[in-house]
């Protein structure tokens, strides 16, 4: 599903060089980064979406050199293949909760708004418990309702990778099992390949494997994947 | 493009002060030349048009701007007075026709215009309703007065006193309604038309009372001497004229001496015509005055003044301009997170862009076509706004 060799990135001219000599990740799998802030996670996750540009190596995912893909070819492939749940959230405060969900049909012509899909994103409304608050706008909404808005609309184009950026990390408890149970039920009835960055321990035991960037060790599943470093 | 717009749209929506502002700003900045430059032109079409339908108009002497305003469009600023005599003196000289006009009283805002018939035939205005002036103390409504009064044949209008504290004053006259003119389009249509002799009674020139030579009248009588009778206070003055007390109407001193506003002189040819202008010429208590050259000479005004107005419009339009994408500017640049989401989900160079500049497009194109309505009503209503400056 992603595979990605000899891998380096800096940014600009700074100290910071993410360098991961071989990673793979299986479809249908589910796997967290986790490490200190600063080691890469975030710029690993941007890297395997098409957000930023290797400066060195390539990220191959389902079978596309994403890397290797013009800007216009890499915003194409997210749309079109990645799911992105970003820990801000990033809802636009101008739009209904509907219109968020329905975002990427709007902002892209490779993805097609008709009926069935308002269907579809009405449908996943409800399967989170939001189908309730469809007309209000985002600054209405509590935490979790917000992160489950950001969920419905990084599923809506059912893609078949999943990237969430501390997907918790704003939110209760109560709000973190239910944003989860979401997720992990979303993965297991689509066999979506789930990536997710997170800091909180306390779900890690949620994923099939766990890759640590702070000693550049995979662990979670022995020996199923390459070490990523980070320097 | 649908869904770029609809973004747009609802950004827009949301933000609906901010883009009220933007709008209204663009709106202003297209309206006030345009509107300005809609409104001079009809001004200037209307005043040039009567101006040149009216030959020569005779008045005392003074400012010809305030003579020519009043007898073509009834202004409420009246003329030093000059008096029938004028008429008659132009009806002497044998080179024009006299049409004497008394434009001083009201009834209500619309004026009340005393003259005689060759009025009418002179501007080509024709009765559509009830029938002409006949006897003295009737009135004939222009269209647009009668509808604004409410009143038509058989109906009254009363003339407003001057002052509500001059106990002094004349006393108001309840005149009959005998007819409405044909809509002329012109000030015409706002005017209530009396005989003069009518407008001098209403002056208090000419009035009516109870006979005192009769027996049932010799309560009102304070003496006699020889073929004087002096009234008391109790002699009752009628303030309309009927077919019973018409007869009682009389008018104290001469004639030649009661006043006019104007006389408009129409002379059969341009030879005429100047002949009369040079009688005129040489000192005296008249003045003639050609209403197109007074015209002219006001225009002229006018559009001096429109030139510095639409400089100062244009100077303020080009800073509100200048605001107006500064505010735009700085809108996307505080929008750059939302950009960067929208890039970080897949969303494509293209729509993004459209997106923006969509909201810019519609802010301007609601402007523009907001400023449009605004000329269109100005073009449509120009000329009731140009008639209520003048009055």
């Amino acid at each position: 599903m992603i595979r990605i060799e000899d891998l380096r990135f800096r940014y600009g001219e700074g100290d910071f060089q993410l360098r991961i000599p071989e990673l793979a990740v299986e479809s249908g799998t589910t796997t967290a980064f986790i490490g200190p802030s600063g080691s890469g996670k975030t710029t690993l996750l941007n890297l395997i979406a098409g957000i930023i540009r290797p400066e060195k190596g390539r990220v191959e995912t389902r079978g596309v050199e994403v890397s290797g893909l013009s800007d216009e070819e890499r915003r194409r492939f997210r749309i079109t293949t990645v799911g992105l749940v970003f820990q801000e959230f990033e809802l636009l405060e101008y739009l209904t909760v509907l219109d968020n969900i329905l975002l990427p049909y709007r902002i892209h012509s490779a993805l097609t708004l008709d009926s069935s899909v308002r269907e579809r994103a009405r449908s996943l409304a409800e399967r989170v418990g939001i189908s309730d608050k469809l007309d209000r706008h985002p600054r209405r909404l509590s935490q979790g309702e917000r992160q489950r808005v950001a969920v419905c609309r990084a599923v809506l184009t059912d893609p078949p990778l999943l990237l969430t950026d501390e997907p918790t990390g704003n939110l209760d408890p109560v709000n973190r099992e239910r944003v989860l149970d979401i997720l992990f039920d979303y993965v297991e009835d689509s066999g979506t390949t789930l990536v997710s960055v997170t800091h909180d321990h306390e779900i890690l035991t949620r994923f099939g494997r766990v890759m640590d960037f702070r000693d550049f060790h995979a662990f979670g599943e022995a020996g199923s994947g390459a070490a990523g470093g980070a320097s | 493009m649908r869904d770029t717009l609809y973004l747009a749209l609802r950004y827009l929506a949301f933000h609906r002060v901010k883009t009220a502002i933007l709008v209204a700003a663009i709106t202003l900045i297209v309206f006030l030349p345009v509107g300005l430059r809609v409104i001079v032109n009809q001004s200037s079409q209307q005043l040039t048009a009567r101006a040149e339908a009216t030959p020569l108009v005779i008045g005392a002497k003074g400012s010809p701007t305030e003579l020519t305003l009043n007898t073509l469009y009834f202004s409420s600023d009246v003329p030093a007075r000059t008096t029938h005599a004028a008429a008659a003196e132009v009806t002497e000289t044998g080179l024009a026709h006299a049409i004497p006009m008394y434009v001083r009283f009201r009834v209500r805002d619309r004026p009340i215009v005393g003259t005689t018939l060759e009025y009418f035939e002179f501007r080509g205005l024709r009765i559509v309703e009830g029938r002409q002036l006949a006897i003295l103390g009737e009135a004939v409504l222009g269209s647009r007065a009668a509808k604004r009064l409410g009143v038509g044949p058989g109906d009254y209008v009363i003339s407003s006193p001057e002052s509500v504290f001059d106990i002094a004053g004349v006393y108001p006259l309840r005149m009959p309604v005998v007819g409405v003119l044909e809509f002329s389009d012109s000030a015409d249509d706002d005017a209530v038309f009396v005989d003069v002799k009518t407008a001098w009674v209403i002056e208090g020139l000419g009035h009516g009372h109870q006979d005192l030579s009769r027996p049932e009248a010799a309560a009102g009588v304070l003496r006699r001497e020889g073929n004087v009778v002096v009234g008391n206070a109790s002699v009752m003055q009628f303030n309309e004229i009927t077919p019973d007390n018409i007869d009682s109407f009389h008018f104290h001193g001469e004639l030649s001496d009661f006043p006019l506003t104007a006389v408009i002189a129409v002379p059969p040819d341009q030879r005429s015509s100047a002949l009369l202008q040079g009688r005129y010429q040489s000192a005296g208590l008249s003045q003639i005055v050609n209403p197109t050259e007074v015209m002219d000479e006001l225009l002229d005004t006018i559009l001096t003044v429109e030139k510095f107005v639409i400089a100062g419009a244009v100077t303020v339009g080009l800073a509100t301009l200048a605001t107006t994408f500064l505010v735009f500017a700085l809108s996307l640049r505080l929008r750059s997170r939302e950009r960067e989401t929208l890039f970080k989900i897949g969303g494509s160079r293209t729509a993004v862009a459209t997106v923006m500049t969509s909201e810019i497009v519609v802010v301007l194109a609601a402007g523009v076509l907001l400023a449009l309505c605004l000329t269109f009503l100005t073009q449509r209503y120009g000329d009731v706004i140009i008639r209520a400056l003048i009055r």
